[in-house]
């Protein structure tokens, strides 16, 4: 990894809610900026110009938000950059956001992902009719089960491996006070139960839809030295992506994903994730995607991912390899945000800030983000010490 | 972690003093506006081709002059090697099932398709992508990857330039395509046994 090294230097998200009628999109985006600014001490007139992401726009039908939130993130006369990679979006735009400071063509840099799920209807926005196809596509759920049914096929997992990871987010949910679905009384077996929607998908296994907003504060060098808080240095970012649809695509482990992670592996020099990463915040808004995952990013290998899961490999409380300790997608989904919260969390728990899903001792973390029919990627590593 | 406090520049803002003729109306908190947006597709060359064709149930593909993959629907382009793919093939109107998913949402503006339905990635023969088709005419508990489907097409008068025109893809009772040959799986298969390139 080239460039200006980069440090995270503050954090800031709103409360997740499926509802946050309180305020409009543009209190929402500055109550999470003004978080951030105040986690790393600065006000708005250090900030040199903002990057923000949220997934299409017909979600909400309001076109091109960012021209007037420009107002309440204090980036009158200033630059501002919108990014678009439908659910990975808020990977991708911190990584651009990385690529200013990086680039040495800003100090400090506003970076923000949103959205309103409550203005919208993310289900059917997504299963718009298509002149080629016939339109029995219920929405993200129906898009992704097939590819769950064939890992599921393929590496023989017992069945209620989705419904280990699902009860396991929604647990670590009851330590984030900023998480959506805080299910104190749910059982296990009140997830196996719940009704299917997209076999193999019970209702149980899937994403809720929220409001919120998360915001990072990234700095150049000196910025991260002069802090007053611990920062998080980034160690490596990587963006692929590929077509949803072609000859000998393994929908299951995309190519794309493949690359994606060796190359962030790389910058950061770790040869064996599993025991160089302390703490994944991986894109999980369907169960079996966390699996999946494991397996695509070296953690686990091929049809092995599920048995981490089986053992609690990936549970805050003993695993070796937490993943997603805030609650993760499965517990908060405000999907134009989604992807930054986990790019965020990551930073939190380096910084030793996580509060009480914090990973003691963690040192270098991964956040992980996917869109689209699984075919876009954002990764970042970032450590509580210097490149 | 603690709920970082908002700065007071936040708080509860300014007091906002309304005129005296509405100070005593209720307060519009939300405004629900649906909205829509309706638009005239033309198809491509390709499109216009494939629709013709389908209308009488004949299925047209494009075939990639670069290694021979056969596209379904054709889109007059091999969009992995950016060039015009101009020859179409017939394909037959039966395949397989490369994976599927058993929903129980109904879906609005489909209250003809009773729930649970099952939508699959239908593989024709011949074909090295699939495409989304509604699979019917066995219990959804008994659709597996591999299942060999036929189509059944809407009756020679309601047949249109439409998707739509099969109502549906059954099983037809074949010995089914083993896991590891279904759907994508096919073609790396296909690629080494011609000593193709690397089809990923």
């Amino acid at each position: 990894m080239g460039g200006e090294r980069t440090a995270v230097l503050g954090v800031g998200q709103t409360h997740y809610r499926s509802t946050r009628g309180d305020v409009s999109m543009a209190g929402l985006v500055r109550e999470a900026a003004m978080r951030a600014l105040a986690d790393a001490g600065l006000g708005w007139s250090d900030i040199d110009a903002v990057v923000i992401g949220k997934a299409p726009d017909f979600f909400e039908g309001l076109m091109m938000p960012e021209l007037y939130l420009a107002d309440a993130l204090g980036c009158v006369g200033k630059p501002i950059l919108r990014v678009h990679t439908a659910g990975s979006v808020g990977g991708s735009t911190a990584l651009v956001a990385t690529s200013l400071i990086q680039g040495r063509i800003h100090r400090r840099v506003l970076t923000l992902g949103f959205e309103k799920q409550s203005e919208s209807n993310a289900t059917w926005a997504l299963s718009l009719p298509q002149p080629f196809s016939v339109s029995i596509n219920a929405g993200a759920g129906g898009y992704f089960s097939p590819i769950m049914r064939q890992y599921m096929v393929r590496s023989g997992a017992p069945e209620l491996v989705g419904c280990m990871v699902a009860f396991k987010d929604r647990q670590h949910a009851l330590s984030n006070p900023y998480a959506h679905l805080r299910q104190h009384d749910l059982t296990f077996d009140q997830v196996v139960e719940a009704p299917m929607l997209w076999d193999p998908i019970r209702f149980s296994e899937t994403c809720p839809s929220s409001d919120g907003a998360c915001a990072m504060v990234l700095g150049d060098e000196a910025a991260g030295d002069a802090s007053p808080r611990p920062v998080a240095w980034v160690h490596g970012t990587a963006m692929r992506s590929e077509a949803n649809n072609f000859p000998g695509r393994d929908e299951v482990n995309p190519q794309a994903s493949r690359d994606c992670a060796a190359d962030v592996f790389r910058q950061a020099g770790i040869s064996d994730p599993r025991r160089e990463i302390d703490v994944v915040e991986m894109y999980v808004p369907f169960s079996w995607f966390e699996p999946i995952w494991l397996e695509s990013l070296g953690f686990a290998e091929r049809d092995r991912g599920w048995r981490m899961v089986e053992e609690g490999a990936t549970r805050l409380d003993g695993g070796d390899l937490p993943v997603n300790c805030s609650g993760g997608v499965l517990s908060s989904n405000p999907i134009g945000a989604s992807g930054m919260i986990r790019f965020a969390e990551a930073s939190l728990q380096v910084r030793g800030l996580a509060g009480d899903h914090q990973v003691d001792g963690a040192r270098m973390a991964l956040g992980h983000a996917y869109g689209g029919g699984a075919q876009y990627f954002a990764m970042w590593v970032v450590g509580a010490d210097k490149p | 972690m603690t709920d970082t406090p908002l700065p007071d520049e936040v708080g509860e803002g300014p007091p906002i003093h309304l005129p005296p003729s509405i100070s005593d109306v209720e307060p519009v908190l939300s405004v629900r506006t649906p909205i829509r947006l309706e638009y005239d597709f033309i198809p491509s060359a390709a499109a216009q081709q494939y629709l013709r064709a389908y209308a009488s149930k004949r299925i047209l593909g494009n075939r990639s002059p670069v290694d021979g993959a056969v596209f379904v629907p054709p889109r007059g382009v091999d969009p992995r090697n950016g060039v015009v793919a101009a020859e179409m093939v017939d394909l037959v109107d039966r395949g397989h099932v490369g994976s599927f998913c058993v929903t129980h949402l109904p879906i609005p503006g489909r209250k003809d398709l009773p729930v649970p339905y099952v939508s699959a990635w239908i593989h024709l023969d011949g074909a090295d992508i699939g495409f989304l088709g509604l699979v019917a005419g066995c219990a959804a508990a008994d659709v597996r990857i591999g299942m060999r489907v036929r189509a059944v097409w809407k009756p020679d008068a309601e047949l249109g330039a439409t998707a739509e025109n099969v109502l549906h893809w059954e099983p037809t009772g074949e010995p089914d395509v083993p896991v590891a040959e279904a759907g994508n799986r096919a073609w790396a298969l296909k690629q080494a046994a011609t000593g193709g390139g690397d089809g990923a």
